[in-house]
């Protein structure tokens, strides 16, 4: 039992500390931010915002509730990034694979808005899911055909992705009465609410996923395929697996999850789609992972972590006059300390256990298709 | 003369190319100043990329830096504005004290925020992806929580740098007035980027200083073994790069505008990185590209107020306007994909580096 424990605690701890040490950081950000400004020391204020934060994350049942949905797309973000970190993958296009996720089911959803929901709610899913992975397809395939690092195709695609959802905003989707670009509602292809005011189903969606990403990748060929692709590409393809099936493979899957992301977002929480429709689901879907350790049950405890966070940040906002961006640089702070973690571990002794970002190596291999 | 054009104007395909150049020399002199303005941040970004990858560590935290040294030359001005003083304007880039002091903590903190960097990439050694990820999530949280801060009362900060105003006898010279114009027509920062491109180009690759940035990105270990300390240099050109993405980032909030909004930088950080690919990693390329990417803005905007007659006028017509914002992204994926050109990082890009421990 006690080993056990012990190494329980051996995973846990790095992400542990780095939170504490982030809700330091955290607090004095506040305290000297609020001393400069304000020209007088609170000590209480610190105080006041993370329990304004905490009350609206998870002080009510409404509050639970919004944390749910604010985790449900970081959740599956999470898993899409945790994919291709598996298979030594960095997958930045998250973002712009959300987007066309979301573009992919706005159009069906809007298509279908008058059809029974049995048929519209599936058929914007897949819509979503399907253009999301021929988004993720894009930059494995330029990887695994010219060596193209996935890094920067990714980064050029999330600002297509952003140039192509306007110019369909602002062009065929617009309702023609409207003097902004918006588009209709999804109507009955909207997600049913089954909890609370606005929880809908989407965690479910999220849940299903984590449990097949860990039976994908520990119970199958395919997951073996993968993690053996991410730990060493020549090994892989010295056992006969072919690494550049496996990069476009696995790219095409983080797009599926993060497009399911998109659509999930878009029919369950926004119904309607603007021009100017944007997120910072991309980027703390790389923090979810990281600081889930790319693990199922890690992507989903972290994604619910930050999920409060974000629900919690206008609460915190209103009830204690600390400007909600707060929660933006604790997550970066987080996301430090883990990377820091050769350092964390030697101040506060910690054995190291493998950390998750050594696993990735994105950069420190050298490129599977190199000819 | 004017017969022969309406001819090749007319011919299938090469009429429509010719349609094109004659509308850009109808239009580049008057919007080229606006072209210059546009293309600096991108290509101080991409100068940022260039030093640091040259030395061989990839930075996606350019946007950041950016963010972070355009807030701050806007807040030190709101600090300081009350302290010191308006102070008189100088006669040249009305130049104030305050404005000088703010412009100088602008690139202050761009150093800085490259130290962290490179402390992470280059100490750490921890993935300079994910370091770079942390800068930008960090930056724009910590200047949107400041900002929202600051903010409340709506301060003003220490204004913007006025711009130059070239002899007129200059500008108004035939076929060449408007490159004068271009370059001069510019506040500080503006006018010393062609400058810095020419300076960084000829140390990058005629100093000895450029050989070791060099040779540090392709073999750390050869490098290190002629005597030249790889993690010294590494520190140095990364914290330097900085001081251009600072400058980028000054360039948004005290020459441009004279405020600040959150996220202000709008990805020019890593259109900066696509502007790098395209140029091939030398300086003078990123600016080149920097220019083009600015161009095809500007046109955009321009076909938009006013469409060219005749065929190509209707072709664009049916373009969205944001095929011209999504062009250098699907350049830089067409570049990278090796369909046009090839392009190669530095062979050392991204790896960290560790000394061989002595036996």
């Amino acid at each position: 039992m006690t080993t056990r424990l012990r190494r329980t605690w051996d995973v846990l701890a790095l992400p542990l500390i780095s939170i504490a040490l982030s809700v330091l950081v955290g607090s004095i950000v506040i305290l000297v931010s609020e001393w400069l400004v304000a020209g007088e020391l609170k000590p209480g204020l610190a105080l006041d915002a993370y329990k304004a934060l905490l009350v609206g994350s998870i002080g009510s049942f409404n509050a639970l509730v919004s944390t749910v949905v604010a985790a449900t797309p970081l959740m599956l973000g999470g898993l899409s990034v945790g994919l291709a970190f598996k298979a030594g993958l960095f997958n930045i296009g998250a973002q712009g694979q959300f987007l066309m996720g979301a573009l992919g089911a706005v159009i069906v959803g809007v298509a279908l808005r008058e059809s029974p929901s049995l048929i519209a709610i599936p058929a914007s899913l897949a819509a979503g899911m399907l253009v999301g992975a021929a988004y993720g397809f894009i930059p494995g395939i330029l990887k695994a055909t010219s060596g193209a690092h996935e890094v920067v195709t990714t980064i050029m695609l999330n600002f297509v992705a952003v140039a192509i959802l306007a110019a369909m905003v602002s062009g065929p989707l617009k309702v023609p009465a409207s003097p902004q670009p918006i588009t209709l509602d999804v109507g009955h292809a909207a997600l049913p609410i089954i909890i609370g005011r606005n929880g809908h189903i989407g965690i479910v969606y999220a849940l299903l996923m984590a449990v097949v990403y860990g039976w994908l990748l520990f119970r199958t060929t395919r997951g073996f395929e993968i993690r053996t692709t991410g730990a060493n590409p020549d090994a892989a393809r010295y056992a006969g697996m072919s690494p550049r099936r496996i990069i476009v493979w696995t790219m095409s899957a983080a797009g599926l999850l993060a497009g399911l992301a998109g659509a999930t977002e878009l029919l369950g929480v926004t119904h309607i789609m603007t021009a100017s429709y944007g997120t910072t689901v991309g980027f703390d879907s790389i923090a979810v992972a990281l600081l889930g350790r790319t693990s199922p049950l890690g992507i989903v405890v972290a994604a619910l972590i930050f999920g409060g966070m974000r629900a919690g940040a206008p609460g915190m906002q209103i009830g204690a006059g600390v400007p909600a961006e707060l929660v933006g640089v604790i997550q970066a702070t987080i996301l430090f300390f883990l990377v820091a973690s050769p350092v964390v571990q030697r101040v506060f002794r910690l054995k190291s256990a493998k950390a998750p970002i050594e696993e990735t190596g994105t950069f420190t291999r050298p490129t599977v298709a190199k000819r | 003369m004017e017969q022969i054009i309406q001819f090749v104007y007319g011919v299938p395909v090469i009429g429509l190319l010719a349609q094109l150049v004659g509308y850009l020399i109808a239009v580049l002199p008057d919007i080229s100043p606006i072209i210059l303005r546009a293309a600096v941040p991108i290509a101080l970004a991409a100068l940022c990329g260039v030093l640091c990858e040259r030395s061989g560590i990839v930075n996606i935290g350019i946007e950041g830096t950016m963010l972070v040294a355009a807030f701050v030359g806007w807040a030190a001005g709101v600090f300081l504005v009350p302290i010191l003083g308006e102070g008189a304007a100088g006669t040249i880039f009305g130049l104030t004290p305050v404005l000088l002091i703010a412009f100088l903590l602008a690139i202050l903190s761009g150093l800085i925020v490259a130290a962290v960097h490179a402390w992470l990439s280059i100490s750490v050694r921890a993935d300079q992806i994910i370091a770079g990820t942390i800068i930008n999530i960090a930056a724009f949280g910590i200047t949107g929580y400041l900002n929202t801060l600051i903010s409340k009362s709506s301060p003003a900060g220490a204004g913007a740098f006025t711009q130059f105003k070239p002899p007129k006898e200059l500008l108004e010279l035939p076929f060449v007035g408007w490159i004068f114009e271009m370059f001069l027509a510019q506040g500080p920062i503006g006018m010393s980027l062609l400058i810095v491109v020419i300076v960084f180009q000829i140390l990058l690759f005629r100093s000895r200083w450029g050989l070791r940035t060099r040779s540090v990105g392709e073999h750390p270990r050869a490098a290190e073994t002629v005597g030249i300390n790889v993690t010294a240099l590494r520190y140095r050109n990364v914290i330097l790069a900085g001081g251009l993405a600072a400058l980028g980032g000054a360039f948004l909030s005290l020459e441009v505008t004279g405020s600040f909004q959150q996220g202000m930088t709008a990805g020019r950080g890593f259109i900066g990185l696509a502007a790098m690919i395209i140029g091939r990693w030398t300086p003078l390329g990123a600016f080149g590209a920097a220019l083009l990417f600015a161009t095809s803005a500007a046109i955009g905007q321009s076909i938009g107020i006013a469409p060219p007659p005749g065929d190509l006028g209707a072709i664009l017509d049916k373009l969205p306007g944001q095929f011209f914002d999504a062009l250098p992204y699907l350049a830089t994926i067409v570049v990278l994909a090796g369909v046009v050109g090839k392009s190669i990082p530095p062979a050392a890009d991204g790896q960290p580096y560790e000394r061989e421990a002595a036996t």
